[in-house]
């Protein structure tokens, strides 16, 4: 038993404010949620040679990602087993040790403790496999996805991927070459709960309304053509966009239905730098290839999201870094694709500056005013019932995924049950 | 092209040179500055003083019209820049889309400016050289900039490299490169202009 009442505090309509603002419920997030499941640390790509490595977090627990000698994909927890101290302090970088700056321990990259000084010092009974860095229990990449839980229990991370599985491979099979994350990333910290960012991920009711800037911008050039997402301005109910409650949490919004021609994706993009410039060349070299190279630098408007922490919007690879129950990291790792011309790849780093300049922040404004709002005990609710109890708005598939209209809060309120699930489960034997 | 391009509107400028010239802009502007006439230093101090004085007031059309028609408004997010080809930027922006940026905020809609940020900033430490001609002078300063907005009080700092070009009607801003200290960390809202 728990001092709180789950059901309550989830109903199938709308969630308590609590679950944004109380840090007790947060600290079980941080265990249950980043931890007992799959949670999203890295992109292979990060990592590409043998001894590389990358620091980030498992909720709140430093970890580092390491290719290991052997080339094995490991995450290590980044804390040394003598008194504590994180044992790597870089954000990337290449080698076979990690040695303690405290006292000197030094360990493997596959995590055995591989030495401490002046071993005479310690009984004879002391046994260094003892002592290697603790590991979390599974790691496994999908196509250059690497996740990792702390749950030996957990189903295998593609069970786990479920149907979000065959998404991610559209997102990724635009493309003949390999999407790799070689640019720096754009990092944000806000002032609100990290389930603010995951709500939003699928949501497109306040596009017209929070964006509201964003799309206006489109005004100043006069144009006749809708520019990317300016069709939410015009009742998206009735577009063929929708939102999806994929299950195991992970949902999904598809933009993609209001792209149907080769072309359509530039032509609609709001202009980057060098736009014409680079058109001009593409159009050149590549002749009636052109267009399809010019769309690439175009987002693939899907926005997957898988739960807890991994979004993909637009081309980037958006990951949720939980600070606080009030404080969350939020990271856009820009992606380039290998094979493709260069000028469509430096394209596609204009592109992918345009949304966390122009669109992200006013979001993130309304994030923290949320924060601010749920802040007040008197009133209790935040509601997700959008399109709830609303006669033929949803439709469930024989795989069991419910699809609605764009503007429906369906993603919410179901990602929200199996937070429910998660939470309330026994803990099971954690590595 | 005979006509002049309305870079408001169109990007024409910014080719494959473009990236190269600017690459080779940011190795001048960290390279040491050979000595520069005070008279002729004073002339690049006052567009600097300017446009903090126009920031700080939220003046941003007058701001704008500090900057030439092919002008480049970088903020990397990697230490000393990277290569932009490659990367992505905090702000990479031409002429568009630094107008761009003022619209938005101009809206009354951007919520991430709403309200808006009061800062004031300070610069120092400046320096300046000839660039490639008569008409062309490379700049650097230090920056410590003061934001206020919603309650909150931030500090900003860093360097800046400008390249200044004389046109008809005196010198504009061609290149304007902001290099936070904190360039590839997590910021919360840079909505603002640095
Ligand atoms: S804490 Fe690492 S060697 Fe002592
Ligand atoms: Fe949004």
């Amino acid at each position: 038993m728990t001092k709180w009442d789950w059901d309550y505090l989830i109903q199938d309509y709308r969630v308590h404010r609590s679950v944004y603002t109380d840090s007790d419920i947060f600290a079980l997030e941080m265990k249950k949620i980043y931890g007992d499941t799959w949670v999203y640390l890295a992109h292979e790509s990060e990592i590409p040679n043998v001894n590389d490595y990358k620091t980030t977090y498992l909720g709140l627990r430093p970890v580092i990602v390491t290719r290991d000698n052997d080339g094995a994909i490991r995450a290590l927890f980044n804390r040394c087993t003598h008194r504590g101290a994180t044992i790597c302090r870089m954000d990337k970088g290449n080698t076979r040790n990690f040695t303690c700056p405290y006292h000197g321990w030094n360990f493997a990259n596959d995590g055995r403790l591989a030495g401490v000084p002046w071993k005479q010092g310690y009984e004879t009974s002391f046994d260094k496999n003892e002592l290697n860095l603790k590991q979390l229990a599974k790691v496994e990449s999908y196509r250059g996805f690497i996740f990792g839980t702390i749950n030996e229990d957990a189903p295998s991370l593609q069970d786990h991927l479920g149907n979000a599985k065959e998404l991610l491979d559209e997102w990724i099979d635009r493309y003949d070459g390999e999407i790799v994350v070689r640019s720096n990333a754009h990092r944000m910290v806000l002032d609100g709960n990290w389930k603010f960012v995951f709500d939003n991920a699928a949501d497109g009711y306040h596009v017209s309304f929070s964006h509201r800037s964003l799309l206006a911008v489109g005004n100043r050039y006069n144009n006749e053509k809708d520019k990317d997402m300016t069709y939410f301005g015009k009742n998206p109910d009735s577009s063929p966009m929708y939102v999806q409650y994929l299950g195991n949490g992970h949902v999904f919004l598809d933009q993609r239905p209001m792209y149907d021609q080769v072309g359509d994706r530039w032509e609609q993009q709001r202009p980057q730098p060098g736009r014409e410039a680079y058109e001009k060349e593409i159009r050149e070299e590549y002749q009636s290839q052109a267009d399809h190279y010019l769309d690439l630098t175009a987002g693939a408007q899907m926005n997957l999201s898988i739960f807890p922490n991994l979004l993909i919007i637009g081309n980037q690879i958006q990951v949720i870094e939980p600070i606080a129950v009030d404080q969350t990291r939020l990271t856009w790792y820009a992606t380039t694709v290998d094979n493709l011309p260069d000028e469509i790849n430096t394209l596609r780093m204009r592109s992918q500056e345009d949304f966390p300049a122009f669109g992200e922040p006013d979001d993130v404004a309304n994030f923290a005013e949320c924060q601010r709002g749920l802040s007040i005990p008197e009133v209790e609710w935040v509601m997700f019932n959008r399109g709830y109890n609303v006669p033929d708005r949803q439709k469930v598939d024989e795989r069991g995924v419910i699809t609605a209209p764009v503007t429906d809060e369906t993603p919410m309120r179901n990602y929200f049950q199996e937070w429910k699930r998660l939470l309330t489960m026994e803990r099971s034997k954690v590595n | 092209m005979t006509e002049i391009e309305n870079t408001s509107f169109t990007s024409f400028y910014v080719t494959a040179q473009f990236y190269e010239n600017v690459l080779a802009d940011v190795k001048k502007l960290e390279s040491d500055f050979s000595f520069l006439p005070i008279e002729r230093k004073e002339e690049a101090e006052r567009i600097l003083f300017k446009e903090a004085r126009l920031l700080d007031e939220l003046r941003l059309e007058e701001w704008l019209s500090l900057y030439s028609r092919k002008c480049l408004y970088w903020v990397p997010a990697t230490p000393g820049g990277g290569d932009p080809r490659k990367e992505v930027s905090l702000a990479f922006d031409d002429r568009r889309r630094l107008e761009d940026r003022v619209y938005r905020i101009r809206t009354g809609y951007a919520y991430s400016q709403l309200p808006l940020s009061r800062t004031r900033r300070m610069i120092t430490n400046i320096e300046a050289a000839e660039g490639s001609s008569e008409q062309e002078l490379l700049v650097r300063s230090n920056f410590c900039i003061h934001e206020f907005r919603v309650g909150e009080l931030r500090s900003f700092a860093g360097w800046t490299g400008y390249k200044l070009q004389k046109e008809d009607e005196g010198w504009k801003i061609s290149l304007k490169m902001v290099n936070l200290i904190d360039a590839d960390q997590a910021h919360k809202n840079l909505t603002f202009m640095l």
